[in-house]
């Protein structure tokens, strides 16, 4: 560890909002990038049912 | 003869949607594993354990983000130019599939290198942007995927957005080479490369392991979401043959049956 506090750990040594800051960003393009795909098909599949009982009821 | 035909099925398997979908269904779960693995314990390392930068201090943690996106930005660009002469030369069509759902994830992946690089910057050379040569050809790039983004939209047949976006994938590649030589061609704040196959890093191992860690996440997190993307892709494109039917329905009894 190279921290002697949970403390010292978030204020990263004055660097604290740069360094938290890089990392939100970061971690908030890779979870767009998981959910766009993942809503997508959910979005795809649910308008595919939607033509399928069109279909059918004619 | 023969033999040599043989050897080249799995090649032009390869362009079958319907292999690609089987296949890709396998892959994806261990991809998943492995990125959320590799990510998770090589950030928890670079973040609190390895030691502090003697010039840095702590803001040089932003590196274990900062050069996996930068670096895999880069790759994908590369790999678009393939997928582009796989297109253009043998005519498969997953290949345009690849091109147009890796295109927004490495344009995402040149937005997280750019700003942590720029936050990165603030405190280590005093301004958030510098007009500096890597800087820039960064820059470019993330153009470049706006342009091919842009292009692959704008164009409603299917077959010439393919064509163009192929061609302009494989001429914006000269840019890749100008951006990893950037800092070795012109005068500029931005560091050396931290991994070259020739040598061993400057950093102790404490500090570029959980580097090698994150780098290889990104990757395994890079083809994870792309597969993820292809897939819905290939479905939608081939919407018309009977094995995406089938896979549709099976998923819209899976949806019901909850």
């Amino acid at each position: 560890m190279s921290f002697a506090s949970f403390n010292d750990f978030l204020a990263m040594g004055h660097h604290g909002l740069y360094v938290w800051s890089a990392y939100g960003i970061c971690l908030l393009v890779l979870a767009i990038n998981v959910a766009a795909p993942v809503l997508s098909k959910r979005r795809y599949l649910q308008e595919e049912a939607r033509r399928l009982r069109r279909e059918k009821s004619k | 003869m023969k033999s040599s035909a043989i050897s080249w099925t799995w090649f032009h398997k390869l362009g079958s949607p319907k292999w690609f979908y089987a296949i890709s269904g396998r892959m994806l779960p261990w991809l998943s594993i492995a990125a959320i693995l590799l990510i998770a314990v090589g950030v928890v390392w670079g973040l609190a354990f390895a030691p502090q930068d003697y010039q840095q201090g702590n803001s040089f943690r932003i590196i274990y983000i900062h050069v996996p996106a930068a670096m895999l930005a880069q790759s994908c660009y590369v790999m678009l130019a393939v997928a582009g002469v796989v297109g253009l030369v043998w005519k498969m069509k997953i290949a345009d599939v690849a091109l147009q759902c890796a295109a927004p994830i490495g344009a995402w992946m040149t937005v997280v290198a750019l700003s942590t690089g720029a936050i990165w910057g603030k405190p280590t050379w005093g301004s958030w942007w510098v007009w500096d040569a890597r800087l820039t050809s960064m820059l470019i790039l993330l153009f470049l995927y706006f342009g091919l983004i842009a292009l692959g939209q704008a164009i409603s047949n299917r077959e010439s957005a393919a064509k163009a976006c192929a061609v302009l994938a494989i001429v914006g590649v000269i840019n890749i080479p100008i951006i990893k030589y950037s800092v070795e061609w012109w005068n500029t704040l931005h560091q050396g490369a931290t991994f070259t196959l020739t040598e061993k890093p400057a950093m102790p191992a404490e500090m570029w392991l959980p580097l090698l860690l994150t780098v290889l996440g990104f990757y395994c997190f890079f083809g994870a979401v792309l597969l993820l993307r292809m897939r819905l892709e290939v479905l939608r494109r081939e919407a018309r043959a009977s094995w995406v039917k089938d896979e549709v329905l099976g998923h819209l009894g899976r949806e019901t049956a909850r």
